[in-house]
């Protein structure tokens, strides 16, 4: 379906909270280091939280992706409140191993990827070229996502915490279905410099089901 | 000229071309490699080794992050920025103006990457060094008063702005020589900064995640706060004469 993958609900007047992992910090071995997970978790997702409470206080409340559309509007919005919405949204759609290798795109996602890149390899190596470190000139991330018309489906790569939710940043609104975060904060305690080595380990943790 | 003339000259050109770091005019190593290499890129560049060990900046920043941040980051800089400037021989020679555009961003980024840490090498030295110390009644120090009042206010001032930094980039120190001030500037990602602002360099502090991860995680103002103390203000000091010239 092409329904949007994750939204998160503040918990209280103008409060986005750091949603809990759905898997302990170790959950992700050896793909992610614990450490690694605690500290992207507990330190850059939940400063992103702070940030976005903080630039929206005092105004109404909306769920983090409403904020996203308008977001290159306001540059605490665009960074913080992006920073938040990516976030929440990569630790959703990660498994462990063992959970995730039991996951596979729907029948619909699947027909779309064919049909969008010729075969699933192509997919995955069009992500991987996307996720290159001279792909990327910097922090940011690479997305797998739909148009609004939801017949095709596009990989995009977008700086700091940009999202193809943001109106400007893409040729066109896009909805993401996967997205990977290529900050050196994600990986650099395990792989240093190894970038591709991270990329090409990631799709054994991806849960299609979600 | 000579023939022999011309041969001792070529031999003078060959060995500064070699010399690819900023200690060396940037203008004669570029103009002597342009001029011995048939490639319009002036030919190949290479790593640039530093002139203290790996741990020499500790405990500021450690051996394992300059080890992996000079042999692999810059390095890779180092081999793309060559292999995007062999792309770029290939379009001139071609005369085709839209693979030349289209190599912009690869040898900004690459090209910008090899410049700054080349840069940020040389603006670095032990903790505790005479280099270390900002001197008294120097060109630098004056520079820096007149612009801020006092060093400590210029300190405070590109901490925050560097710490700030969205993403991956640099802080500068830098010489403008429109007003013949220096100024404090960030850039993004490699953007190097007398390309993109036409401020000379004098000092700069890399922002990047890859230069502090390892040793201070995801805690930007301490790793900036600590590299005051390994900043080789002798260098600054050089460059800044340089500039003014």
């Amino acid at each position: 379906g092409r329904e949007y993958a994750f939204a998160a609900a503040p918990a209280a007047a103008n409060a986005y909270s750091l949603p809990d992992l759905p898997y302990a910090f170790e959950a992700l071995e050896p793909y992610i280091d614990a450490p690694t997970m605690k500290i992207h978790h507990d330190k850059h997702h939940a400063t992103y939280v702070g940030n976005i409470n903080k630039a929206t206080e005092g105004k109404d409340e909306v769920p983090i992706l409403d904020l996203m559309a308008d977001a290159l509007e306001a540059t605490p919005v665009r960074n913080s409140g992006g920073g938040h919405y990516n976030h929440a949204f990569f630790w959703e759609e990660l498994a462990p191993h063992d959970k995730a290798k039991n996951t596979k795109p729907s029948a619909d996602l699947e027909a779309m990827i064919n049909k969008s890149f010729g075969s699933f390899d192509e997919m995955k190596a069009k992500f991987e070229t996307q996720a290159a470190p001279g792909a990327v000139f910097g922090s940011g991330w690479v997305w797998l996502a739909v148009n609004t018309a939801g017949d095709e489906l596009k990989i995009v790569g977008t700086p700091n915490q940009d999202n193809p939710l943001m109106k400007g940043v893409c040729d066109e609104i896009l909805l993401p279905i996967l997205g990977l975060d290529v900050w050196e904060h994600a990986y650099y305690l395990k792989y240093q410099n190894r970038r591709p080595e991270y990329v090409s380990n990631w799709w054994s943790f991806v849960n299609w089901d979600k | 000229m000579s023939s022999s003339g011309k041969l001792i000259i070529d031999s003078a050109l060959r060995a500064a071309a070699h010399v690819r770091s900023s200690r060396l005019p940037k203008d004669v190593s570029k103009v002597a490699a342009a001029m011995l290499s048939s490639a319009p890129s002036g030919g190949a560049h290479t790593l640039p080794d530093l002139s203290y060990d790996y741990n020499a900046i500790e405990p500021v920043v450690s051996a394992e992050t300059m080890t992996i941040h000079h042999t692999k980051h810059h390095n890779t800089y180092v081999t793309n920025l060559n292999a995007s400037l062999e792309k770029l021989d290939a379009a001139v020679s071609a005369g085709d103006v839209s693979a030349i555009i289209g190599l912009e961003g690869a040898l900004k980024f690459n090209g910008g990457g090899h410049l700054n840490h080349t840069l940020f090498w040389e603006n670095l030295c032990p903790k505790g060094s005479s280099e270390s110390e900002l001197k008294d009644g120097g060109v630098l120090k004056s520079a820096i008063e007149e612009a801020y009042g006092d060093v400590d206010t210029m300190k405070k001032e590109l901490s925050a702005m560097s710490v700030a930094v969205q993403g991956s980039g640099w802080g500068w120190l830098g010489y403008n020589t429109k007003t013949g001030k220096i100024e404090c500037a960030t850039r993004p990602n490699q953007d190097p900064l007398e390309a993109t602002t036409g401020l000379v360099p004098l000092l700069g502090i890399d922002v990047w995640e890859h230069a502090y991860y390892v040793d201070y995680r995801n805690v930007r103002p301490d790793y900036v706060g600590a590299i005051w103390d390994v900043i080789n203000w002798d260098t600054v000091e050089k460059r800044l004469i340089a500039a003014k010239k």
